[in-house]
């Protein structure tokens, strides 16, 4: 398959790219944070989001859905990185919402895909328990219905109606659906450097309503759906890092000193050359990851290591030169270029570090 | 593409497939590896098998050593998507280029944008043929990246130029029938102006060459010598004093030729895994094990973005500057490739040797790093993209 976008793809992203622009650029995230915002995010944005289509993009049209492909929502996801939008995209349509639609029953997507596509309630994804990234680990248990334990790292749990949580039970790992505002559920906001949300979720005998899959399905669930998960963080990653980037190269020509543009010293423009270099290579890897997803591909899970892997190095590299080429500037919180560098660092831990990936990617190819 | 654009190319895919598999020997199935593997054409063709003769021979019939060139030109005027079907379908079996030629990547190219007719049609069918040899004479040794300094002359005596100057660096000038050179025919104009596009007969009187050997032990580059070589004008490419256009032209295409990461027989895991060996399930040194999978994903994000350049150009944008990203980028990917395998490789891979190939990982590990100089260095590369991609000004 091309690895172009086709028409309706581009079409998306230039709608996306002016909604962004228009009514989440990175102002209000840094207005969000400055009023200690309740929500974390922008309820009249995902509002709108959602009237247009976006919360439902991926999902089938018999459940609210538009059926138009991860590709097209990597669009979504690549513009909201360029603006740094905080959104309930993530953690309602791209986790959730993939690990349902891909694993759940078809009572189960009338009832919650229809729900995440209206917008109606919002969910969370509860799979961390220590404090780097490891899916595989519950220590949290499930018996007689009743699931018990603590698990970390909960994007925006904090505002989440529903939870789905890992958990062990005597058939091994399962995923379990148990309502965020019930009995015995205790959540823990916590606001992260890029201004997001994580929460600590403790489950106190907490009843459980339903479950994705049988008992034992949880490590199946969970790998699948992360890897589609990572992919379209990558393409948010990526938005980011072209922001990040483009926003230098644009202060290169425009800050003097030496009575000259700094873009014309060597050491900068070798070290911004070679970004750009590196850039091209991640958006070859988001735009093959991304199609792969659509056409069910069996290598999914290399890669998602590979563009998550790469994405990340990337991210990190780009988001430091920005401050360094910056100069002081680019120290100051009046200037948003550090904002771009708090949410690569966020973006980079969530689901896998490239230290994760780049091991996970070997171990997938048998060394 | 329409419906029936398709069908004419899965009916070109199976006939290829079909014709391919029929007619490309199995000896030629597989990745070049010696100098031997590699036939160069020429006056005087060396075939190193009788199945290298026979390959050549077909494809050459074909049209297929030049396939994009037109018929009477000797290519077989196949457009871009069969193009790109008999390459993909010459990859699925290994096959080998039949031929190796500057002719065909570099002069070809040169021709077909700014020769004349004449010249198209009377060089042009004989590079697809294999049966001449064309060496490259762009550096001087004043003249490296900063090649338009260069200070070979040719002086215009009326029916012909009379050249004198040196070369260096010309790959297989001891072989080579005839050159491609930049020279200088004006001495008073800018650099970029005064220089002119010639091609040269090796067997002129007042051409020598001397060769020079490599830190890998070979030595397929010389030196070149014009001491008032003679050349008659209708060899001139072009506009006189307009040959820096073509040259520029000429180093896109060679940049994205050498950027180009080639396939080996194993890949970088299998070769670390048969040498340290696996333990615990993976591979015994952790820290190459960790620099293995960092380099086999760049190597596919990198073919990937080759692709994905051919994707965007067909979609109708411009590859452009890009070809430096290549070059460097490539070029930068092999260097750390031999790196790893030098270090994965061990004791065994420090043998030299008396034959190249007795210590043929330590010798290609040491061409490798020419690879960043050849064809414009990488930051020469840098600067192309600082300057024609990113817009950075100049001091
Ligand atoms: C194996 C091999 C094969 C070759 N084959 C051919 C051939 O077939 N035909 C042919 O004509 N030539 C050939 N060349 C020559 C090649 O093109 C030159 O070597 C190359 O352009 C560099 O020139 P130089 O060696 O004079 O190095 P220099 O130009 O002297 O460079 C020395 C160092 O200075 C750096 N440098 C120079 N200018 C700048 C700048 N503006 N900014 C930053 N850094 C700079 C370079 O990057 C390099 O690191 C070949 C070279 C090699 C090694």
């Amino acid at each position: 398959m091309a690895l172009v976008l086709s028409e309706e793809q581009q079409m998306l992203k230039s709608s996306a790219k002016e909604f962004f622009n228009g009514n989440a650029p990175v102002s209000a995230l840094r207005r969000l944070r400055d009023e200690k915002n309740a929500d974390g995010y922008d309820k009249r944005v995902w509002e709108e989001m959602v009237q247009m289509g976006w919360s439902g993009l991926v999902f089938p049209e018999e459940y609210g859905g538009l059926q138009f492909g991860y590709t097209g929502l990597g669009q979504i996801m690549y513009e909201s990185g360029k603006t740094l939008t905080a959104s309930p995209l993530m953690s309602t349509v791209v986790l959730a919402g993939t690990v349902i639609n891909e694993f759940g029953s078809s009572e189960q997507k009338q009832k919650y895909i229809s729900d995440i596509c209206e917008g109606k309630r919002l969910f969370a994804v509860a799979f961390e328990e220590k404090n780097i990234h490891s899916p595989h680990i519950a220590n949290t248990k499930v018996v007689d219905n009743k699931l018990s334990g603590s698990k970390k790292f909960v994007l925006d749990g904090h505002i989440a109606d529903v939870f789905l949580v890992t958990a062990s039970s005597d058939s091994g790992l399962g995923v379990y659906v148990v309502d965020a505002k019930g009995a015995g559920v205790h959540v823990e906001r916590h606001i992260m450097m890029d201004s997001r949300n994580a929460s600590t979720v403790t489950f106190d005998n907490a009843s459980v309503l339903d479950m994705i899959g049988l008992p034992g399905d949880g490590k199946t669930i969970i790998d699948r759906s992360l890897d589609i998960a990572r992919i379209c963080l990558s393409a948010e990653m990526l938005g980011s890092m072209e922001e990040a980037f483009s926003r230098t190269v644009a202060y290169l020509k425009e800050r003097k000193q030496f009575g000259v543009s700094i873009g014309s010293f060597q050491s900068l423009q070798h070290r911004a050359a070679h970004m750009y270099c590196e850039i091209e290579l991640c958006k070859s890897l988001v735009i093959k990851s991304l199609q792969a997803i659509d056409q069910n591909a069996d290598n999914l899970a290399h890669l998602a290591s590979m563009t998550k892997a790469k994405v990340g190095q990337i991210t990190e590299l780009v988001s430091n030169e920005a401050i360094q080429m910056y100069g002081g500037i680019g120290m100051t919180d009046d200037e948003e270029i550090g904002f771009f560098l708090k949410r690569a660092r966020v973006s980079q831990q969530t689901l896998g570090d490239y230290n994760y990936h780049l091991d996970k990617y070997a171990v997938l190819n048998n060394y | 593409m329409s419906t029936a654009t398709q069908v004419n190319i899965d009916a070109f895919r199976s006939e290829t497939r079909e014709w391919l598999e029929a007619n490309c020997p199995q000896s030629m199935r597989s990745p070049v590896k010696t100098f031997k593997d590699y036939f160069w054409g020429g006056r005087n063709p060396t075939f190193h098998s009788e199945d290298q003769k026979l390959w050549f021979e077909r494809m050459r019939d074909k049209g297929w050593t030049v396939p994009r060139w037109n018929k009477e030109y000797g290519g077989a005027g196949l457009s871009k998507s069969e193009y790109k079907v008999l390459k993909e379908e010459m990859a699925k079996i290994g096959a080998r280029s039949p031929l190796f030629s500057f002719g065909i990547h570099m002069l070809g190219p040169a021709l077909l944008g700014f020769g004349s007719e004449e010249q198209k049609l009377q060089y042009l069918p004989e590079i697809a043929r294999g049966e001449m040899w064309w060496c490259q004479g762009y550096s001087e040794p004043g003249a490296g990246s900063d090649l338009a300094g260069l200070q070979t002359s040719a002086e215009d005596k009326g029916d012909h130029y009379l050249v004198n100057g040196q070369k260096v660096w010309t790959s297989y000038a001891d072989y080579a029938d005839k050159i491609f050179c930049l020279v200088r025919t004006d001495k008073n104009a800018p650099k970029h102006t005064g220089i002119s596009f010639l091609l040269i007969d090796m067997k002129s009187e007042g051409v020598s060459t001397r060769p020079i050997k490599l830190i890998s032990g070979s030595s397929p580059f010389c030196e070149t010598f014009f001491d008032n070589v003679k050349v008659p004008k209708e060899n001139l490419v072009g506009v006189e004093n307009e040959g820096w256009n073509i040259a520029k032209y000429l180093l896109t295409h060679e940049r994205s030729m050498i950027g180009n990461v080639a396939k080996m027989d194993k890949t970088l895991d299998e070769y670390a895994i048969e040498s340290i060996g696996i333990e615990d399930s993976v591979l015994a040194d952790p820290v190459n094990r960790i620099k293995t999978a960092q380099w086999l994903i760049d190597e596919a994000a990198f073919n990937f973005t080759l692709e994905r350049a051919l994707d965007e150009a067909k979609a109708g944008s411009p590859p452009g500057a890009k070809s430096s990203f290549f070059k460097y980028y490539g070029t930068e990917m092999n260097k750390r490739r031999y790196e790893l395998m030098m270090s994965t490789g061990g004791f065994d891979n420090l043998v030299w040797g008396e034959e190249y190939e007795d210590g043929k990982t330590a010798r290609d590990f040491c061409r490798t790093k020419a690879n960043s100089i050849e064809g414009g260095t990488s930051e020469v590369q840098l600067n192309i993209i600082s300057k024609h991609i990113l817009g950075l000004p100049k001091k």
